[in-house]
């Protein structure tokens, strides 16, 4: 097995005038956690689908797997994993029909699913629900069946849309918490999310995307440190503009988003000096995150 | 681009197996009513006209209205059983429930899941016109061994209607556009094919529109083996038929492509 997962040279995609995925080329390594991450309408999901095998791009080069995709991307997917952004599980199968009806679409015998089907249950937390109607399971454990299936043919790569959007944060952390027992068993994912949260605490690596274009990439602590690298204050309740005038020269950095202020700075205290004593103004002093790397990079915030 | 459509098409001779075998396992669960639905229509078709019209109109070729009728409600039967398992059913499986978005991210092709449902619909035409066949023999207007030869040709009809309503699916964009298919097509095929009377009523334009047309093909393949009667021309009757599932097979994989994979 080659060392590179998933490699993506110049791959452009548009759909009429609009330019869906721009010029984009990364490398995804066996073994890490690769993020997609940007707001709605960047291009992930055409990414991801890209692939699969399931959309080909107009010009660039793929190959996932080893495997040219998408002319070859079929045998790319045998040892591909895929949850995808909605859930399409069979609602009216038994949590253990759709476990073997997915292990069919891979040439898996009733015996052979049989095999791995404990396993599986145990890993998603559903080894009380193996008969249980799928339409009766909550939004986390349908969550939960979709990434087991995903694992029936014990891929090497998992494919991941958004897997924890639409759920609580109680059923997120359960999933991120399977995610990492993924990575430690060395499987490779490639994740797509818009959660800046999930993406700084999965990801090895993460590409920064914005209209189909790469904004940025690298690791998410290094990504900070190089884009933001200091404290942020984010000032609430006054007039931005104003306020901007006043803390500038103690701020490294300042953008204005709707009536949120930021301010990176190297030594917050300064800032809270100059503050102190406005009414009305709230003020949150905290670390750095890839929320701020985002709003850096392209004057905006994220989209939800 | 060629490639694009290479690699779309069944992967292999089995993986549609899987596909079947979904539809199987989601039928088994509603199989009774789901039998009685597809049974009800022909059935009322046959016995309302069979009884009702066999009185006025007597006996059409030597043989009674009824056990001339039995043919053609067999292949009728067929064709609407595939028609709508693919027209509703398929369709569902590929947009509401998602099931072909869950399948296409396998190792499984768009060609295999579309060979797969055909295969199912046509499971089901066989379902459907093979009952018919057994009451029509059971009231004794056919023999038993009749069933075992109308078989291969029921299934065959059933691929056919399954294959061509596969293309509507691929270009519908809704359930509306069904409607059209089958007002238009599929229940006037019922008249022009000689399914309810012979053909050799119509006036020679309809007669040789009627030679074109599929289910006349499937009739006069299934009503001679009912009758007892000798089938003339089975070679052109199976090779339009084949022509018309081998045609539209690849031309609504290649339109689902279009449509699914851009």
């Amino acid at each position: 097995m080659s060392t590179v997962a998933i490699d993506l040279s110049c791959v452009r995609k548009s759909y009429g005038d609009k330019i869906v995925v721009d010029g984009l080329s990364f490398a995804v390594a066996s073994g890490e956690c690769f993020g997609l991450l940007g707001p709605n309408g960047a291009g992930k999901s055409t990414i991801a689908r890209m692939v699969l095998g399931m959309v080909a791009p107009d010009t660039g080069k793929m190959t996932v797997l080893g495997e040219p995709v998408p002319a070859r991307a079929r045998l790319a997917r045998a040892r591909i994993g895929v949850v995808p952004q909605f859930d399409n599980l069979e609602l009216e199968f038994t949590v253990r029909e759709n476990l073997l009806v997915f292990g069919r679409y891979f040439n898996m015998s009733a015996r052979e699913v049989e095999a791995v089907l404990p396993a599986l249950l145990e890993f998603a937390r559903l080894e009380s629900k193996a008969d249980a109607r799928v339409a009766e399971l909550s939004g986390g454990m349908k969550r939960r069946l979709t990434l087991a299936r995903a694992l029936i043919n014990d891929p090497h790569l998992l494919v991941m849309d958004e897997p924890t959007t639409g759920l609580d944060p109680h059923a997120r952390h359960l999933i991120w918490e399977r995610l990492r027992l993924l990575l430690a068993r060395g499987k490779t994912i490639l994740l797509t999310t818009h959660f800046m949260e999930e993406a700084e605490r999965l990801c090895d690596r993460l590409c920064v995307l914005e209209a189909g274009r790469k904004i940025a990439e690298g690791e998410p602590r290094a990504l900070i440190d190089e884009q933001i690298g200091c404290q942020v204050i984010e000032i609430y309740g006054g007039n931005p503009h104003e306020l901007s005038s006043l803390i500038r020269p103690y701020a490294r950095h300042i953008e204005v988003s709707g009536e949120t202020l930021f301010c990176y700075a190297p030594d917050p205290e300064q800032v809270l000096v100059q503050l102190r004593g406005r009414v009305g103004l709230r003020l949150l002093q905290r670390p750095a995150n890839l929320e701020d790397v985002f709003l850096r990079l392209t004057g905006r915030e994220m989209e939800r | 681009m060629r490639e694009g459509y290479a690699a779309v098409m069944p992967a292999n001779a089995y993986n549609w197996v899987a596909v079947w075998r979904r539809n199987f396992l989601a039928w088994r669960k509603v199989a009774l009513a789901s039998v009685l639905g597809n049974l009800a229509d022909p059935m009322t078709n046959l016995f309302g006209l069979g009884f009702g019209l066999g009185i006025i109109v007597g006996l059409i070729d030597g043989t009674s209205y009824i056990a001339f009728l039995a043919g053609g409600m067999v292949a009728t039967s067929a064709m609407t059983a595939a028609t709508f398992e693919t027209m509703y059913a398929a369709f569902a499986r590929m947009r509401a429930q998602r099931t072909w978005e869950a399948i296409l991210c396998t190792q499984l092709t768009l060609g295999d899941i579309v060979l797969g449902e055909l295969a199912w619909a046509a499971t089901k035409a066989v379902l459907a016109g093979t009952a018919i066949a057994v009451v029509a023999v059971t009231l004794g207007y056919a023999a038993w061994a009749s069933i075992i030869y109308s078989i291969p040709a029921i299934a065959i009809t059933g691929f056919v209607f399954a294959s061509l309503a596969m293309v509507v699916v691929s270009l519908a964009s809704s359930y509306d556009y069904f409607v059209f298919y089958q007002t238009l097509v599929v229940t006037p095929m019922v008249f022009l094919c000689g399914a309810v009377f012979p053909v050799s009523q119509m006036p020679s334009a309809f007669q040789r529109v009627a030679g074109l047309l599929p289910l006349a093909h499937s009739v006069d393949l299934i009503r001679p083996v009912m009758l007892g009667l000798p089938t003339g021309g089975i070679g052109l009757h199976i090779g339009a038929l084949c022509m018309y599932a081998v045609l539209p097979f690849f031309l609504s994989i290649a339109l689902l492509r279009r449509r699914l994979m851009r």
